[in-house]
């Protein structure tokens, strides 16, 4: 072989490696691209979201339009950002890390948790405002009659239900069987098994569900527009229409008032650094937690 | 809670010894079982509520248009007598396809790139980093893409791109047709550009966990045979994991067809059919985001929802074909 490489092969041999470093140089450019788009994203937003802030931004209500720069804040909407997402990942924890346990350990390989299984993932990657007009039928039209704060929470809610029951399985199946056995063999039941060893055991895993969870519903807009619509002052009323920052960036951002786009970029650049810590600390705690596997 | 949960264990554990001594029966155990399942089914309960909901709300407006709700192009939701009240979603469903299938084209070629780049070409201590960097798009909210589409996008695209392909093509002929539209950088295509920097991520990280689980023997042969790593990457490497990727592919479809904000903020929002490339339009998606709130007549609330069950069968057969050909691993 080595000496059989006749003498006209060396353009050939020329042709590969000139493809060979196009193609490197186009997978660069493709990554570059991708980073540049980060980066180009995050700095309009600390350019255009840094330069808003100020201490009214959080200490005072939305303005009215019209109003001098630099007046009013996102007060109400900080507020209710924060109790939509605390009632949707109360109710998605619960969900979530209970039907995560029942696939895991009782379900496992039966048609049925198939099934579930399919269903949870066709919920984690449906239209965030499909989920909203399945709440806006439920809630706002037929049970409680008109738009309020629950029927935002149980929207982030259906959302973060997936992600959590996914991670909950994901992590439960990393458990040793030994740890289950080495439990029964000191006569727990199933159950205790699984209550007081393995979701003990998995306790990282379960945080890092539930931090995905809430950076999967923390900037969601479609499915709050009509089901707690929005608020222009401050309300702790679960009965009552609800500002969140998210409707508050969709309906200030649109205007032609600098005042309200101030504000708007100001909610954009909370939002995104809610939403990428939370992926962040996430991540950093699953990575953490699989190293010592 | 555990600790509580161990003590109680050993204060019932005699107690629980049932007429076999089976462990564990008299915990509430049993309990414990029927809330686990009752919340899986709970899960199976909302989609199928989601289904039903969307029926009975579309409902009114299917029966009264019939098939020409999917054909027409007309939507007047202020009805006078000359011209009475009308909804027909061929304009939304136009642009949620085009612009979810021009993402794709746009995305698909970068996911490539960037997969093959991370296993192949960059430093292992690097790849990490940029792993992480390009995983980190993912987490933006679909928001402040919408934002940054708008204020930062929009207006560099109309100013350096549109407007002088518009002076310099002949509006007649084939590329000004293709490149025609009002020059305010709010169009179909930069709707997919956004879409395609939303759904890159998702992408590029299943391409690469794909190109990882290739057994390495596969690789170290072809290198060994003299290839070059383009011909490993071309010939070895992209074939094996042909079908998983079209999966792949189909997940990141799945995400661009609901996309919402991002494209609201960015599309126009024109019922009409898009005629060209910089034509303003509008997806399903936008166009309930936009009209739902303010709809004030029944057969307009009924039209969006009926819109939002189109959208649901669509992404629902985008996603099922994505997990048949992914297995469920990767979805």
């Amino acid at each position: 072989m080595a000496n059989g490489v006749p003498m006209a092969s060396a353009p050939r041999h020329l042709r590969r490696k000139l493809t060979n470093y196009i193609f490197v140089g186009l997978t660069s450019i493709a990554t570059a691209l991708a980073l540049a788009a980060l980066v180009m994203i995050l700095w309009s937003l600390v350019a255009k979201g840094l330069g808003g802030i100020n201490l009214a931004a959080i200490t005072q209500d939305q303005p009215g339009g019209g109003a001098d720069m630099g007046q009013g804040g996102l007060r109400n909407g900080l507020v209710g950002s924060l109790i939509l997402c605390a009632i949707g990942m109360a109710i998605a924890l619960v969900i979530g890390i209970l039907s995560g346990t029942w696939l895991a350990e009782y379900g496992d390989a039966s048609r049925l948790a198939g099934t579930v299984r399919f269903i949870n993932d066709v919920l984690l990657s449906a239209p965030s405002i499909l989920v909203g007009l399945f709440v806006y039928e439920l809630l706002v039209s037929h049970l409680v009659g008109h738009f309020s704060a629950i029927a935002g929470g149980v929207a982030l809610a259906v959302l973060a239900t997936p992600v959590i029951t996914r991670t909950t399985e994901d992590i439960l199946r990393l458990q040793s069987n030994q740890l289950r056995e080495a439990g029964m063999a000191l006569g727990a039941g199933k159950g205790l098994v699984i209550r007081a060893i393995i979701w003990r055991a998995s306790r990282t895993g379960l945080v890092t569900g539930g931090l995905l969870g809430f950076a999967r519903i923390s900037g969601e807009t479609a499915p709050l527009l009509f089901t707690s619509l929005g608020n222009p002052f401050l309300s702790v009323n679960l009965g009552q229409p609800m500002a969140s920052l998210p409707t508050i960036i969709f309906n200030f951002a649109l205007s032609a008032d600098d005042n309200w786009r101030r504000l708007a970029w100001v909610a954009a650049l909370i939002i995104a650094v809610f939403v990428l810590s939370a992926n962040i600390i996430g991540r950093a705690l699953a990575a953490r937690g699989s190293s010592h596997k | 809670m555990a600790d509580a949960l161990m003590a109680a264990m050993v204060e019932q554990a005699p107690r629980s010894k049932g007429p076999r001594g089976a462990p564990g029966s008299g915990n509430g155990d049993g309990l414990f079982h029927a809330l686990c399942f009752s919340a899986a089914m709970v899960l199976m309960a909302t989609l199928a509520g989601l289904l039903v909901a969307l029926l009975i709300g579309g409902w009114p407006a299917f029966s009264r248009f019939g098939f020409s709700f999917f054909t027409s192009s007309v939507w007047n939701p202020s009805g006078t007598p000359d011209n009475p009240e009308a909804y027909g979603a061929a304009g939304p469903i136009a642009g949620t396809l085009i612009t979810a299938f021009i993402a794709m084209l746009l995305a698909f070629p970068l996911a490539v790139g960037i997969a093959v780049f991370l296993v192949e070409f960059c430093p292992r201590r690097l790849a990490h980093w940029v792993g992480i960097a390009v995983e980190l798009l993912a987490g933006i909210p679909s928001i402040v893409y919408g934002m940054w589409g708008l204020f930062v996008l929009a207006p560099w695209f109309a100013e350096h791109i549109q407007t002088p392909l518009l002076l310099d093509l002949d509006p007649d002929g084939f590329w000004g047709k293709l490149f025609s539209g009002v020059p305010n950088g709010a169009n179909i295509f930069t709707a997919s550009l956004i879409l395609a920097i939303m759904v890159l991520p998702y992408i590029a990280t299943v391409f690469r966990e794909l190109l990882l689980s290739i057994p390495p023997y596969l690789r170290e042969a072809a290198y060994g045979m003299g290839c070059t790593p383009f011909e490993v990457v071309r010939n070895i490497m992209l074939p094996y994991i042909r079908r998983s990727a079209v999966g792949a592919v189909m997940l990141g479809l799945g995400r661009a067809l609901g996309e919402t904000m991002a494209v609201t903020f960015i599309i126009g929002n024109s019922h009409a059919l898009p005629h060209s490339l910089f034509d303003s339009g509008s997806t399903i998606a936008s166009t309930i985001a936009n009209e739902f709130t303010e709809a004030t007549g029944d057969l307009h609330v009924s039209a969006l929802i009926a819109l939002g069950l189109i959208l649901f069968l669509i992404t629902f057969a985008t996603l099922a074909a994505a997990r048949l050909l992914l297995g469920r691993e990767k979805l």
